[in-house]
């Protein structure tokens, strides 16, 4: 994809992203309750008993001093035994403060954790149902980003802000009614504060929300940077290109700190402005409500006041607290909406219905088993009447006048046809760009072709099942891609069910078996990052051993290009050979070998076959193909 | 920590002012509750207006100077955190352009990265988390207690108590708490790895119809992460309900004790309620001070792995009084012998090789034959480990580094480009190139072929790696940014191997004509790539297994036949190859 990853996140987002953000809060609360609405109510409920403990606690103290401390001292009483009771009473409430308290934090861990899971499931299950094309077409970084970094935003915010945003919710409720009660007067100036202080915050958060997402997509250019120069380290120094890349490092390192900076700025001054604000307010209530009192407007009397301003300060507490989460919320928003846009994508579509069966024949009639006999055949219901006809999986494979493009706006092939017999080796050749990967990745529908029509054995592949055309299949891609697991797993990906002795028999197959009994722990050797702690070639004898075991009766081969030694080349070569043996093959060729004993060589140009034949009559022909096996151009 | 301190450069007013901004945040948090109680007790209680206004006007001018004190401390820490995390990201980023080959290979490329990105981030955070909160917690902490032990040193000891309890639950919980998450960081590692695994491999998982058996797999790496946090955070829910029942029995024992000594005269109601009001301060001064230490202990490690890259010696470094001078192209490896760590067996032994000015050489052997070691000691990537190698006559080791790499081209095996135009990467070779020199350079790489077919030409942009050329295409664009260098010395380790066989040789003949004076060693898998150089030089095993003509070498030498027979034999190459 070209241009930086993050190009078009500007420091301001549009209204429309923010809107599409809040949505996807909306739904991941949505989906939080239909999933845990007992255990939601249950937090509410304790909430709701740990805040009236903790008001219960908070009032102890004027009850100490008003009904027990004061008497006690103007009696000179020595009897503590009413004090005694009461701070029993009280303990009582503050073990129910405590115990809710838990009891809540307990359930939201649990809220918590099980949603991330249920997430992080479904994000992989829709994940492994996405077409190829989404893969092609997405970055890899963003998809992996979804499981670590999205859904750490949402552990942040559901731990944190949502049991906060319930407790300040229910607090402020209450205290709005007491003062209200006290005085509607005051209660009024106090809510125009609050609604200053809301508003300054919300300016705040929103400016550091803006520098926030400029700070994002700068650590990510950043990043890019690092990365791009880190692998390329050794060709930096070859060409003296230091200085240089020290430059551009420093402009994008500079740019980060000044977002970063600014971002966390903004986030840090919403704490002071909220509580000065607080103070602020508290302090026009004692003047307001003061002048009140003494004037005897509105019925305000002093200790009225004076519990009026303890619940001012227990009013715009929360507000602050809850507005310190703002950041985490906006960020959480985000990458909720990430995550739903990856759950939204839209799978792929499989509207086959001739499935692959297990079959015996006898008397030329084949018949449906259950347990496996090695052979296979087509059970295609008919749709109109659904009669049932089975026909024999052979590996039969014909193109008609296919053409395709990846967008609509670039055809890659134009009018394809071929036909490969059972057990014919077909082999493509022609440069980079003329489309024989292409043909691969229509015959298994990694991508659907749009016009003209594939035959497996002489039924449109769009009527097989997904799933039993491409068991039908073998493929052995250019890119290896091992599993992290044993050498034994690796091979038995191809058949889940293969006992040892197969395994070793498909690794034999290969010429894989050799070089793994010298590994250190053979078989059971834990292969890593791809199979990092192999060699390129030891990689594709795995990638061979493990489409043998599959033992499919068509193959698409894509040979591989790196650079491996002589020896080794010749082993691979061998093992793909016996691997080849008697099945329909598709090739992407490299090798002068494999092309000279292909049945049917196509050369490929722009999407063109232009020449077909096998290497003798396309040698007689003296055109592309001759050209690019002598190395010599014709001069026509 | 040495290497932070130093990093701080440049942002010491800042850091410094933070905390001082923050103590007066403090100070005039404290200074509020009486103001308050003020306002309560002498002027709402007695209905006095003028005190009420004398102490809201003390009020407002106090919020005022903590609105300041605290905005300061939040935009100087945020600067002086950003600060530090600019500073050593860029004294890494320096030093590792100091880097050789040798200190490259000691870090992984993917541990660099991470210690430049993640770990910063780590530093920067618990950087500003200390400056704010470092010294605000404890100085809270401190004056809360003074002033209670000042109130009554026999209710004070309540705190203590409290307090000594609270740092030993804490001391016993943080080290399990951080052992519990580091296990739920691996188990993490372990599902990103999965996902990346079928990210990549996605086509394999589709071709095998292994998508359930790849959705059990995750399941059960999803259900590990799911009950390693579970327990971890369900022993973090134990915290707060451990510090709210020690913060309510310190209020209890105020209470009852309080109580006791007020009925008995030696205190008063006012110091018991101001006792009361320091006891929340107290204890969420120690739980902030926790959540600092914790964030600072967990950033150690990343403190550590930043201190190494910044503590590696540069493994090559420009000799004092450098030539400036290289004379001309001729080679001399003098016995060399070399080994990539120190004391280990040689991956070069005896090496003996002259090699004239203007001459073409190939070599040729098989993987781990150590031909790309050779070639690497010429523009020293490596320095030998015993023996010299000599360029123009002067020992490599004697030239000035940029000198000896300008003049010493080499085309490395890993063929990288970089993001931006096809002009940009090949002025790498030469930045002050003019656009013919540029396409000169392309044309002798045969690479003007596709470039002019390119929509935009030269003007293409390239994109990361490289990836939207073929295999080939890059090969050639990497051959013409070293040509544009105009080097004594060209070296081009297995460069042409994606490279058709026709165009292969076109290059070779370009080179032939028109830089004839350059001397040329071509590392190369196929015979056809070398059969034409001047001399072949075939390596087995680190040693040099013959030197000679085509000619020579087929009759003389058995690895070389092999490798020949083999390749015509029918398993060469056929087209251009492509690697994505």
């Amino acid at each position: 994809m070209p241009g930086p990853r993050n190009a078009g996140r500007g420091v301001k987002r549009s209204a429309e992203e923010k809107k599409r953000a809040k949505e996807a809060l909306g739904r991941l609360y949505k989906d939080i309750f239909s999933r845990y609405p007992i255990h939601l109510i249950l937090v509410v409920v304790f909430i709701v008993l740990s805040v009236l403990a903790n008001v219960r606690g908070t009032l102890f103290t004027q009850t100490l001093i008003d009904s027990y401390i004061v008497p006690m001292v103007k009696d000179k009483s020595h009897d503590f035994a009413p004090l005694l009771q009461a701070i029993r009473g009280v303990a009582a409430f503050y073990i129910i403060g405590i115990i809710c308290t838990y009891m809540y934090n307990l359930l939201m861990v649990y809220v918590n954790q099980g949603m991330l899971r249920t997430l992080r499931d479904q994000m992989f299950s829709h994940m492994e149902s996405l077409p190829i094309r989404y893969f092609d077409t997405h970055a890899h970084g963003d998809i992996m980003s979804c499981y670590s970094n999205d859904i750490d935003t949402l552990r942040q915010m559901i731990s944190q802000a949502v049991p906060q945003i319930i407790n300040a919710t229910i607090t402020i409720t209450a205290v709005l009614i007491s003062m209200i009660y006290l005085s509607p007067l005051l209660t009024v100036l106090t809510l125009a504060m609050t609604a200053l202080m809301i508003f300054v915050t919300g300016k705040a958060a929103s400016i550091s929300g803006r520098f926030y997402t400029k700070q994002q997509s700068d650590i990510g250019e950043l990043n890019g940077n690092i990365e791009e120069i880190m692998n390329g380290e050794k060709v930096v120094k070859v060409f003296n290109h230091e200085k240089q890349a020290i430059e551009d490092f420093d402009r994008l390192n500079e740019s980060l700190y000044t977002s970063s900076s600014k971002a966390n700025s903004y986030a840090n001054i919403l704490g002071p402005i909220n509580n000065q604000l607080g103070n602020v307010s508290y302090v026009l209530i004692a003047v307001a409500g003061g002048a009140m009192a003494v004037s005897g407007f509105g019925s305000l009397t002093l200790g009225k006041l004076a519990s009026f301003l303890t619940f001012n300060k227990s009013f715009n507490m929360p507000i602050s607290q809850v507005s310190q989460q703002l950041n985490f919320i906006v960020m959480a928003a985000a990458g909720a909406q990430r995550i739903y846009a990856l759950l939204d994508e839209e799978p792929e579509q499989d509207n086959g219905y001739v499935t692959l069966v297990n079959a015996r024949e006898e008397n030329g009639r084949l018949t449906e088993t259950k347990e496996r006999t090695g052979e296979w055949a087509w059970k295609h219901e008919h749709q109109a009447d659904h009669s049932i006809d089975y026909k024999k999986l052979e590996g039969d494979v014909v193109m008609e006048d296919v053409n395709f493009g990846y967008t609509p706006e670039k055809q890659v092939l134009y009018d394809i046809k071929l036909y490969a017999r059972p057990g014919q080796k077909v082999a493509f050749v022609g440069a980079t760009g003329a489309g024989k990967t292409t043909i691969t990745n229509l015959i298994n529908r990694f991508y659907d072709v749009e016009v003209g029509k594939i035959r497996f054995d002489g039924i449109n592949i769009n009527k097989i099942k997904k799933p039993d055309l491409r068991r039908s299949l073998g493929i052995v891609l250019q890119d290896t891609h091992l599993f992290t697991g044993t050498v034994a797993e690796n091979i038995r990906y191809g058949k889940l069910d293969a006992s040892d002795e197969e395994v070793i028999a498909a690794a034999k197959l290969a010429n894989a078996d050799g070089f793994i009994r010298h590994l250190k722990n053979g078989y059971d050797t834990v292969l890593k990052g791809d199979g990092a702690n192999l060699s390129a070639g030891q990689r594709q004898l795995l990638a061979i051993a493990r489409a043998a075991i599959a033992d499919p009766p068509a193959l698409i081969l894509d040979e591989a290009t790196s650079s491996i030694d002589t020896r080794t080349e010749r082993i691979v070569q061998e093992g793909m050979d016996r691997l080849m043996a008697g099945r329909t093959t598709f090739v992407i060729a490299h090798r002068l070998s494999t092309i000279r004993n292909s049945d049917v060589i196509m050369v490929l140009d722009q999407g063109h076959i232009i020449e077909r034949g096998n290497h003798d009559e396309l040698m007689a022909k003296k055109g592309k193909y001759y050209q690019l096996y002598t190395g010599r151009i014709v001069n026509a | 920590m040495r290497n932070i301190v130093k990093n701080i450069k440049g942002f010491w007013a800042v850091s410094i002012a933070t905390p001082i901004a923050m103590l007066a945040e403090v100070a005039m948090e404290m200074i509020l509750p009486s103001l308050m109680a003020g306002i309560i007790d002498d002027g709402v209680n007695k209905g006095n207006m003028h005190v009420i206004l004398v102490f809201g006007g003390y009020m407002l001018l106090v919020a005022l100077i903590g609105l300041v004190a605290g905005i300061a401390g939040g935009v100087f820490g945020a600067k002086a955190s950003a600060g530090l995390a600019k500073n050593l990201r860029g004294s890494m980023f320096r030093r590792i352009q100091e880097y050789s080959f040798e200190n490259i290979d000691r870090f992984e490329t993917s541990s660099l990265i991470t210690r430049l990105t993640t770990d910063v981030t780590n530093v920067q955070n618990s950087y500003m988390m200390l400056l704010r909160m470092g010294m605000r917690a404890p100085a809270s902490l401190v004056v809360a207690l003074v002033m209670s032990f000042a109130v009554s040193p026999k209710m004070a000891m309540i705190y203590v108590y409290a307090l000594i309890f609270l740092t030993i639950v804490l001391i016993i919980m943080l080290p399990v708490v951080s052992r519990m998450f580091s296990r739920v960081f691996k188990k993490y590692d372990a599902m990103n790895e999965s996902v990346q695994e079928n990210v990549n491999a996605i086509r394999v998982v589709k071709a095998y119809v292994r998508e359930d058996h790849e959705i059990k797999k995750f399941r059960g790496k999803s259900q590990d992460i799911y009950k390693n946090f579970l327990k971890v955070e369900k022993l973090m829910t134990l915290i707060m309900p451990v510090m709210m029942a020690t913060v309510y029995f310190s209020i209890l024992m105020l209470s009852w004790r309080g109580a006791k000594l007020i009925v008995g005269g030696s205190l008063q109601t006012g110091q018991l309620v101001q006792l009361l009001t320091y006891c929340m301060s107290i204890l969420m001064s120690l739980m902030m001070f926790a959540m600092v230490a914790v964030m600072i202990l967990m950033s150690m490690a990343s403190v550590q792995r930043i201190s190494e890259v910044l503590d590696e010696k540069p493994a090559v470094s420009n000799p004092e009084d450098p030539v400036m001078e290289i004379k001309d192209g001729s080679i001399d490896f003098d016995h060399v012998n070399f080994s990539y760590l120190k004391n280990d067996n040689y991956v070069l032994s005896d090496i003996d090789l002259h090699i004239k000015s203007g001459e073409t050489i190939g070599v040729i052997g098989g993987t781990g034959s150590s031909k790309s070691t050779l070639v690497s000691l010429i523009s020293r990537l490596y320095d030998v480990s015993g023996g010299d190698v000599k360029v123009g006559g002067v020992d490599v080791r004697r030239y000035d580094l940029k000198k000896l790499r300008d003049e010493v081209s080499v085309v490395l095996q890993q063929n990288l480009l970089f993001t931006g135009t096809i002009y940009e990467n090949l002025r790498w070779g030469d930045p002050d190139a003019s656009d013919e020199e540029v396409k000169r350079a392309a044309k002798l790489a045969c690479a003007d072929e596709f470039i002019e077919k390119f929509p935009d030409g030269y003007d293409t942009r390239i994109t990361q790696g490289g990836t939207n050329v073929s295999g080939g295409q890059r090969q050639r664009l990497c051959i013409a940014r070293a040509l544009l260098k105009k080097p004594k010395i060209l070296i081009l380790d297995d460069s042409t191997s994606a490279v058709d066989t026709a165009t292969d040789s076109r290059i070779r003949r370009a080179f032939r004509e028109e830089i004839p004076g350059t001397t040329k060693i071509i590392i190369a898998q196929r015979i056809s790539s070398v059969s034409d150089a001047d001399r072949i030089v075939v390596m087995n095993e680190g040693r040099i297994d013959g030197v000679g003509t085509h000619q020579e070498l087929l009759e003389g030498n058995a690895i070389y036949r092999d490798v020949y027979e083999s390749q015509s034999a029918g398993s060469g190459d056929f087209d251009e190859k492509e690697e994505d």
